[in-house]
């Protein structure tokens, strides 16, 4: 799907024909369309959340402001100037990481995230190391055993797991690991993380319970790859020549199948970015999501433009990243 | 139809009568505080309990599905009739138009639904129309990406060529000839964005930026009992249970008539 998308949309800039259809073309025409989005992207964020700006120094001040406050706040925030002159002084913030100053802490926002962030990462981390191999394992086997009924029994576990929501695996977690086993905190509030075990306490609930829908979903598109390959006429004949099952699955399709496979894993984990919000709140842990949640709450813009770009951004990334390993795995492209 | 896809379709049906028929089905209330007794567990007289003020919880969900279902419903009609009708004039006018549409909306889709709807509720305050809005504008990309193949597909059939050769206008061949050859798959794909609606909107309800008290939705049930976690209270998850056997029965009933796949289309 994703490939399809990056080799079906032409662009037509005067260029030797000879250099269209080649790699490095692909890929440069990918890694433009993927900046031209961002810059759009950042523009319809700064369009919804710049709305308002009146009420945003309003808000800070609350209800004793009186119309020179607000007026003095506003210059302060560079609220005064008109709307493209604030997108491009923000733009130009974001590029040089001065993202303004939080409306409710009073902190350069640049400070407060750069707290948060590496949480989040390492919780995405621990998250993808656990998820993929099981994800993996769960769609060769799907694909190796396809329409039997361990392939029917996974498909519809896998196809419950992807609309089951996050706060109910994370609530069935806590009352069996917290409440039920008391193996577990309830929060991961991921102070103290520097021996194993308390690493492991700190991170089971919110890894598992984001481990279960990404599973589910790599499960499926890794699945759908591989018998891709398994029906083409190379696999065909190497039944035909007497290989086994395993080994026709293995060492003939499974090889021609690391990029379409490495295009579902970095789709799939860009769900993460859905999942980690619900996730962090629910556990408490102290990661960029929940903080974008209270800067919701408290409407703190600055805050929410930038913790909103840094998802989006993260997001564009992993479907640049699947794209480009479609783009570079395809065969047909290698030697041209 | 596959077992699954009959239990699918059970459920499917129970939570429509219930989203339907909830209110005058309830045995109590929606605000009314019935028992003494707050996270009350399963009994005769409350079946799924009680919750953090000692509200039935049955006539809690039922008013709730009522919130959860409609809301979804109406956002991804909205969607799926949006991302169809923008499609059709793509496919049909191609060319440029095409293109530049095919752009915004590869754009639109970069925005993942969840940070949309967080920053369109920081920026507007949370309402019901401000979320079916942004419920709507989140899937209509992915309702046209899917809507748009289809069109393009069944364009270059002969008797779309034959009526375009016998000259007729664009709007017509789109209607009367393209259309009704995308019904089937589009209603699949409807299935999968109303699934999707339930999700975004009950996850912005749990973070408590969804629906407003004092009305509540399937999201809002979890979130306003959820102290009740560590007593083990029924009235945390029998809400969250509740939307999971809603979008896992909606993803079992389209899968068993079309063997489409679950979340893949998300987007």
């Amino acid at each position: 799907m994703a490939e399809a998308r990056a080799l079906a949309s032409p662009r037509r800039f005067a260029v030797p024909a000879r250099w269209r259809g080649t790699i490095a073309w692909l890929v440069a025409n990918r890694l433009a369309s993927g900046a031209l989005t961002l810059v759009i992207v950042s523009m319809v964020i700064f369009v919804i959340t710049g709305w308002l700006p009146g009420d945003a120094a309003q808000e800070a001040l609350g209800q004793s402001a009186t119309p020179e406050t607000i007026a003095a706040l506003r210059a302060q925030y560079g609220l005064d100037k008109p709307p493209h002159i604030r997108y491009l002084h923000w733009l130009q913030g974001l590029l040089t990481g001065n993202l303004g100053q939080s409306f409710t802490a009073n902190l350069p926002v640049t400070e407060l995230i750069a707290g948060r962030l590496p949480k989040s990462l390492l919780l995405a981390a621990v998250t993808a190391a656990v998820s993929v191999p099981i994800a993996l394992t769960i769609g060769i086997l799907s694909a190796m055993w396809r329409g039997r009924a361990l392939d029917r029994a996974l498909n519809l576990a896998t196809l419950s797991m992807v609309a089951v929501p996050e706060f109910l695996v994370a609530t069935i977690a806590v009352l069996v690991f917290a409440v039920k086993l008391q193996w577990l905190p309830a929060l991961s509030n991921a102070v103290d993380v520097s021996t194993p075990a308390q690493f492991v306490r700190t991170y089971a609930m919110p890894v598992l319970t984001l481990c279960f829908v990404v599973i589910a979903q790599m499960a499926r598109m890794t699945r759908a790859a591989v018998i891709d390959q398994l029906s083409a006429s190379y696999v065909e004949m190497a039944v035909l020549k007497g290989a086994r099952p395993a080994r026709v699955a293995l060492r003939h399709a499974l090889p021609n199948a690391i990029g379409p496979i490495a295009n579902a894993v970095a789709l799939s984990l860009s769900y993460l970015l859905g999942g980690v919000v619900i996730v962090e709140t629910i556990f408490n842990y102290p990661g960029l999501a929940s903080l974008m949640v209270d800067a919701v709450t408290n409407r703190d813009m600055p805050m929410v433009q930038a913790c909103a770009m840094i998802f989006c951004f993260a997001y564009l990334l992993l479907v640049l990243i699947a794209d480009l390993v479609a783009i570079l795995s395809n065969p047909r492209l290698r030697h041209r | 139809m596959s077992l699954a896809g009959k239990i699918g379709l059970f459920f499917v049906v129970a939570w429509l009568l219930a989203a339907i028929f909830g209110p005058s089905i309830a045995p109590h209330p929606v605000g009314a505080v019935v028992s003494p007794d707050v996270f009350g567990a399963f009994s005769s007289a409350y079946p799924l309990g009680t919750d953090y003020l000692g509200r039935d919880m049955l006539s809690r969900i039922l008013y709730g599905s009522r919130f959860t279902i409609g809301l979804a419903l109406v956002a991804a009609i909205c969607a799926s009739v949006t991302g169809t009708t923008i499609a059709l004039v793509a496919a049909t006018a191609g060319g440029w138009v095409d293109e530049l549409i095919s752009r915004l909306m590869d754009a639109l889709i970069s925005i993942p639904s969840k940070m949309l709807a967080l920053v369109m509720v920081a920026a507007f305050g949370s309402s019901v129309g401000l979320l079916i809005l942004t419920a709507a504008v989140s899937y209509t990309p992915g309702a046209f990406r899917i809507a748009r193949s289809l069109a393009v597909n069944v364009r270059t059939l002969e008797y779309v060529l034959a009526a375009r050769a016998r000259g007729e206008r664009l709007p017509y061949v789109g209607v009367v000839e393209i259309l009704p050859n995308m019904v089937n798959p589009m209603l699949a794909d409807f299935g999968l964005r109303f699934v999707f609606v339930v999700l975004l909107l009950s996850g912005m309800s749990f973070l408590g930026l969804g629906v407003q008290p004092p009305d509540a939705d399937l999201g809002s049930l979890v979130r306003e009992n959820i102290s009740g976690l560590f007593e083990g209270a029924p009235a945390v998850v029998v809400p969250a249970i509740a939307i999971a056997t809603l979008t896992v029965s909606v993803n079992l009933l389209i899968d068993s008539f079309s063997g489409r796949t679950g979340r893949v289309a998300e987007n």
